[in-house]
């Protein structure tokens, strides 16, 4: 392992794992909703499975790869990462934390779903140990922050890379988010877990879990956009055509993705109507900086394409380098984002809310933006970041060079067909879409559809996990190859508006205290009773 | 800033639609009040079942004509079940729950809503098709979740 990205590598590698198994999860469900049967099908053991496969991809597997990606960036584009021996006490604390928490899924004591909704009780160790993972991504916060200042101390009047600038941002961002956790998981559920109080308020809970499981989507899509920016007009063989307009997207992204969680709880008592509309319009405004986004990287793939020649209209899309994992990936994430972005459109506007609302739509809509444009852009980025981090060659190529495609084609059934059935009203998290066994005629033919298209998104993951695995053990040795950026068609010349993240922390502060302060506060003029705690697992 | 004259097309014709999706959001709001359900009010779960209203939940007509239907979702059913109901008429459900979160969707309609314990959701559906639909709990509330199941009958209204 090449030494200065021991670290970053270290935290892929843990992704790639927790991937790995949450995979396997994630097939098993959608074989059991369609009644497709297999050894030691059960209820519990499905419960289990999205229990083990939301907390796995949705927490550890982002999580970690985000703060190798951070970790690799710090090291490239600031030459530095600023306390190492915390660096690695935080990895020790959020592997041990997710191993903890793993466990007690994996022996059904706390499934209870990535949202873990009080009154349903998980495991004390399952809070805890979920705890110890945010506790070290805020260490990671903490050494990337103190990195950047170390750098910048050096570096006065110099804009900060553009890489570093959306990690910042994903940072601050992040510490937003997980601020309305912290209240949840230390404030509520883990006293309450551990018996020192006996009752919690689950709408007071579940608020406060929106307020950060809105932005946790930004927080693994923030990253995705760096690498949009960063690395993939360079891997086309272009330019990035617009620097500043990538910093405003990031700051937008600061501005704007937390105070929106409301859209989550459309359906919820205890929120009057008028701060739902509210949570409506951030949540339509949040959608800009992804239209922006749109326009930015398609420019400058096409800036990509005619620099190697191409004329016309069109031609410069079959010049980009389609055969290359990395650009692959990242550009069926993309294709699959824009389905995603209107399926959220669609989701944010209430009355079509009410269609869709926890039904398997809502499956069908995260497993195209999470699911592929997050994911799949994570897996083209482990392509491009294993060489230049272990100082290998990528082994079995043409492996990779399937593998994104593989992906797209089963999230395409995938998904088309949970939008579908949710459309005719098949609810979420159903061990078996005939319910009690009366009422699978309706959906039978597009749940099967699904669980074809789940077993080609598993054989893809399994070939992404055998591609890492064989380089990491025996890809050939070879000087590790340069982190290359895109430089950009005008690259800025001094620290602009959008670089004052003092100022725009204190705004996205504010926006958050107006948007959650008064209804959360307004709960309390009630008199609220509270619920025991139930395991019906 | 200085963006090119395209992207600024681009982003200007983003924001324009943005202002109509939200446009389209406010005027139904504000002219049919289309609203999601957001009603605030609160009942001690652990004692429903000596509650006025939702110790014996059942389907209510109200003096001027309209229905009101008081819904206890528990593990792992709704009560009462079947609900019986008049097409063409305002129904207003209010739902809670005896003890975990559950989902009240009725199936191939608009009716989806929360049951929190320790609240009440309150929504008003009209239903214009008379039949039968499936009530299901959308909303992960233990092992046998997917057998969370009832009935809505619409009945034609007698003239």
């Amino acid at each position: 392992m090449n030494g200065r990205h021991s670290l970053a590598a270290a935290h892929v590698g843990v992704a790639v794992a927790a991937f790995a198994v949450a995979s396997a999860m994630g097939v098993l469900q959608a074989l059991s909703i369609a009644d497709i049967p297999f050894p030691h099908r059960s209820e519990s053991l499905y419960y289990l499975a999205v229990t083990a496969h939301g907390v796995l991809m949705a927490l550890v597997f982002t999580t970690f790869f985000i703060m190798g990606l951070g970790y690799a960036l710090s090291q490239e584009s600031l030459g530095r990462i600023t306390g190492r021996g915390l660096a690695w006490i935080a990895f020790a604390l959020g592997l041990g934390g997710s191993a903890a928490a793993a466990v007690t899924i994996l022996r059904g004591q706390s499934s209870v779903l990535y949202t873990f909704y009080p009154p349903m009780q998980a495991h004390p160790l399952f809070y805890i140990g979920a705890t110890l993972l945010i506790v070290a991504s805020w260490i990671w916060g903490g050494v990337m922050i103190a990195s950047y200042l170390s750098w910048r101390r050096e570096h006065p009047g110099v804009p900060v890379p553009l890489s570093i600038h959306g990690m910042l941002a994903t940072i601050i961002l992040w510490y937003l988010a997980t601020a309305g956790l912290a209240v949840e998981v230390l404030g509520m559920l883990i006293p309450w877990s551990l018996g020192l109080v006996t009752k919690i308020d689950p709408l007071l809970a579940r608020s406060f879990f929106w307020w950060f499981g809105h932005p946790l989507v930004y927080f693994w899509l923030m990253p995705a956009y760096v690498l949009w920016y960063t690395v993939l007009p360079r891997v086309a063989g272009g330019k990035l055509f617009s620097d500043s307009l990538a910093r405003m997207v990031f700051i937008l992204f600061v501005l704007l993705s937390v105070p929106v969680g409301f859209h989550h709880q459309f359906a919820d008592p205890g929120i009057s109507s008028n701060w739902k509309l509210v949570h409506t319009v951030t949540t339509y405004a949040v959608l800009y900086p992804s239209f922006v986004t749109a326009f930015t990287i398609i420019a400058s793939l096409e800036v990509a394409g005619r620099m190697k020649g191409a004329r016309g209209l069109f031609d410069w899309i079959g010049r980009l380098p389609w055969g290359d994992p990395f650009f692959a990936a990242v550009a069926l994430a993309m294709i699959a984002f824009t389905f995603g972005g209107f399926g959220g459109a669609i989701n944010a506007a209430y009355a079509m809310n009410s269609m869709v609302h926890n039904t398997a739509w809502i499956m069908g809509h995260f497993h195209v933006t999470l699911g592929t444009t997050v994911a799949l852009t994570f897996m083209g980025a482990t392509y491009w970041l294993l060489p230049r981090m272990l100082g290998r060659e990528l082994r079995l190529m043409t492996l990779a060079r399937i593998q994104p495609y593989l992906w797209f084609a089963g999230i395409a059934l995938f998904s088309i067909s949970y939008h579908i059935a949710g459309l005719r009203g098949l609810p979420r998290r159903v061990y078996s879409a005939s319910l009690t066994g009366e009422y699978g005629a309706a959906w039978h033919g597009l749940t099967r559809l699904a669980a074809v298209g789940a077993v080609i998104l598993f054989l893809s993951a399994l070939s992404y996990v055998v591609v890492v695995a064989a380089t990491w053990i025996g890809g050939k040795r070879i000087p590790a190859p340069a982190f290359e950026f895109a430089v950009a068609l005008r690259p800025p010349t001094a620290p602009g508006v959008w670089d004052r993240f003092g100022l725009w922390t204190v705004l996205a502060v504010l926006l958050v205290a107006v948007s959650y302060g008064y209804p959360l506060l307004h709960l309390f003029a009630y008199t609220r009773y509270g619920s025991p705690a139930f395991q019906p697992f | 800033m200085n963006v090119e004259l395209y992207e600024r097309i681009w982003m200007w014709a983003a924001g324009g639609l943005l202002l109509l999706f939200l446009g389209a959001i406010f005027l139904t709001a504000g002219l049919q009040a289309i609203q999601p359900p957001s009603h605030i009010e609160t009942v001690d779960p652990t004692a429903l079942t000596t509650h006025p209203e939702f110790g014996t939940p059942a389907v209510k007509t109200r003096a001027d004509g309209s229905v009101v239907v008081s819904v206890v979702a528990q593990m792992f059913s709704f009560s009462p079940d079947p609900i019986e109901v008049p097409a063409n008429r305002p129904v207003t459900f209010r739902l809670t729950s005896a003890d975990v979160i559950h989902g009240f969707e009725v199936v191939g309609t608009n009716a989806n809503a929360m049951a929190i314990p320790g609240y009440v959701s309150q929504f008003t559906v009209t239903f214009k098709e008379p039949g039968e639909y499936l009530i299901g709990c959308n909303e992960y509330c233990g092992t046998m979740h997917h057998n969370m199941v009832g009935k809505l009958i619409v009945k034609k209204e007698s003239p």
